[in-house]
């Protein structure tokens, strides 16, 4: 299977909006080339806008070029753009409702090496909780493409989640629906939602329940605000036992999302699998997926264990 | 001078505004109010800034930006004065439903331009417009008034390299400078001396003037409209609750409405 990083499928969509849309400008914060605004940069040169190390300003400084009728998409790494510049994105993004697009990169422990203080794992809380905001998290390189894409169309602030490393292209939609999550794969002891890198991994954890004898229904959940509360409201309703998977910490992300909804109307077991209320750190991908529980393994056997229990 | 006498009654009435507009909210910033006014008179009615108070989305207009947010209702009474709504809104300031909001709120009132108040936002939402204009090739200027007091805030001063990178010249800021904020001096709480130099070293061009003499703010807007080549800074000295003998220099009044005896005292000197 092909396999592309999410943040490549943000460059490519971004020229591709770029051309369709002369209002279309990006703006980055000295990382263009690991966010890949790089690719906008070569095909419009005098609609991107380095504005250095400074990722507070560079919202602001969004927030102020649509105002103006501009359709500005500012990227940097997550734990950036989400972090040290929440102050403007709440103030000068969310509070009026504008429609600037936020791409942070590098986001989850997959980011490996650069370490814990470089890991976004709370950006999808920081996020969540701000009036306006959507956030997406998409699974692969064809739907973060799809998802930016639509992102022009879209209303208000919008955030979307890429990743650093490699990651399997599974999906064959041809178009983003903001809101709307997907049943991947139909199961009827439990439901698994996911999204990122995490929901091909949730793929291949099925596999191996299967040769268990359980079997899963795997939703790719992309759209974590507005949340697909049908979606998920039928299939917990078919399994009574609700996981959620993502390369996040387990509060306030995709798990915190379903947990708030179905506490509320339909009271079901909920297990969420992410950072376990822990900051991550250096070491590559592979071995920091082992460790913190993120291979297909270790989730097959979490929810095996959490079945039996 | 006739003009600058237009002015100065333009500047007593919004003053008057603007104490009624407190006294009756019950909460509000005075003193950082009644700094501004002569700044924004200029602007507004000293011929400087191109509006169109009917079409307030007219997109070549000239762009204010009060980045020193709580001084709106200094803001909300010049844009009665200048048309943009009835004048009987301005008695709803801070009311439930208002559209005049404690602070500036782009979505809510035509002629604000920025939802500001967390200091330090408003002066880099400025120089995104100012970079907007280059973009869409508009001939639109971008005044942007930010408080002493706010010069503290980092985020200040990453608005500005990027001012002075993109070579802003579009992009006029004025400091109100005041030499007070909540605590104290400004000299006192955290010293943002010296200003000129700062803004210099940003490659801004930069003038220090008085705030409160229409002479010499409305021939310092004009020059500044005039650059071609860099950023403007105003640093407009002034005075706290300038018009109100009792208020000025007293940085008790930055976050205190008048009373209503207070008031009748403020109106009679405002006559």
């Amino acid at each position: 299977m092909d396999k592309k990083a999410t943040r490549e499928a943000y460059g490519k969509a971004l020229v591709d909006i770029g051309k369709k849309d002369e209002l279309v400008v990006a703006l980055d914060a000295d990382l263009s080339g690991s966010t890949k605004s790089s690719e906008f940069k070569k095909a419009y040169p005098h609609r991107f806008f380095n504005m250095g190390i400074a990722e507070s300003n560079m919202v602001d400084v969004a927030a102020g070029m649509a105002l103006s009728g501009l359709k500005p998409y500012a990227s940097s790494f997550a734990v950036f753009v989400t972090g040290r510049a929440f102050e403007p994105v709440r103030q000068s993004i969310c509070y009026p409702n504008l429609h600037v697009v936020l791409c942070g990169s590098h986001s989850g422990i997959s980011v490996g090496e650069d370490g814990g203080s470089h890991q976004a794992i709370v950006d999808i809380a920081l996020m969540r909780s701000l009036p306006n905001m959507k956030v997406i998290v998409p699974a692969d390189y064809n739907e973060t493409y799809l998802a930016v894409v639509a992102s022009l169309d879209m209303e208000g602030p919008v955030y979307i989640r890429t990743s650093r490393a490699k990651s399997p292209i599974f999906t064959d939609d041809t178009t983003f629906k903001l809101g709307k999550a997907k049943v991947v794969k139909e199961g009827k002891d439990a439901t698994v939602v996911a999204c990122g890198m995490m929901t091909y991994i949730a793929l291949e954890a099925s596999e191996l329940l299967r040769k268990d004898g359980i079997e899963i229904e795997v939703i790719n959940s992309p759209s974590i605000k507005p949340l697909d509360e049908e979606t998920i409201y039928n299939s917990a309703k078919k399994t009574n036992r609700v996981f959620s998977i993502e390369e996040h910490s387990v509060i306030g992300g995709l798990g915190g999302a379903i947990s708030e909804f179905l506490s509320e109307h339909y009271p079901v077991f909920i297990h969420k699998i992410g950072m376990d209320d822990v900051f991550g750190e250096s070491g590559t991908k592979d071995d920091l997926f082992c460790k913190y529980g993120f291979t297909k393994e270790a989730i097959a056997k979490r929810i095996k264990d959490k079945l039996n229990g | 001078m006739e003009d600058f006498k237009n002015l100065e009654e333009k500047a007593k009435k919004i003053r008057r505004n603007v104490l009624i507009m407190l006294n009756k909210s019950g909460s509000g910033h005075s003193g950082g109010s009644l700094s501004i006014v002569d700044i924004l008179v200029s602007l507004y009615f000293g011929g400087i800034m191109n509006y169109d108070a009917k079409n307030p989305n007219w997109e070549d207009r000239d762009r204010l930006v009060l980045s020193k947010g709580h001084a709106c209702p200094a803001l909300y009474a010049t844009l009665a004065e200048a048309g943009y709504f009835d004048e009987e809104l301005l008695w709803t300031l801070r009311k439930l439903g208002s559209p005049l909001q404690g602070h500036p709120d782009s979505k809510k009132l035509p002629g604000i331009e920025a939802s500001t108040g967390s200091l330090g936002n408003g002066i880099s939402q400025a120089v995104g417009m100012a970079l907007a204009a280059k973009v869409l090739k508009k001939r639109y200027k971008v005044f942007c008034i930010v408080g002493d007091g706010e010069m503290q805030e980092g985020l200040v001063y990453e608005a500005l390299m990027a001012a002075g990178h993109y070579k802003l010249s579009n992009l006029i800021v004025i400091v109100d400078n005041n030499g007070l904020q909540i605590d104290g001096q400004c000299s006192d709480v955290m010293n943002i001396y010296p200003l000129k130099e700062k803004f210099e070293s940003f490659n801004f061009r930069t003038y220090e003037i008085s705030g409160h003499v229409y002479k010499n703010l409305i021939d310092t807007l004009t020059t500044a409209k005039r650059n071609v080549i860099s950023p403007t800074a105003i640093i407009a000295r002034t005075v706290k609750g300038m018009g109100v003998s009792f208020m000025a220099n007293r940085v008790e009044y930055h976050g205190v409405v008048p009373s209503d005896e207070e008031l009748k005292k403020a109106l009679e000197e405002l006559k």
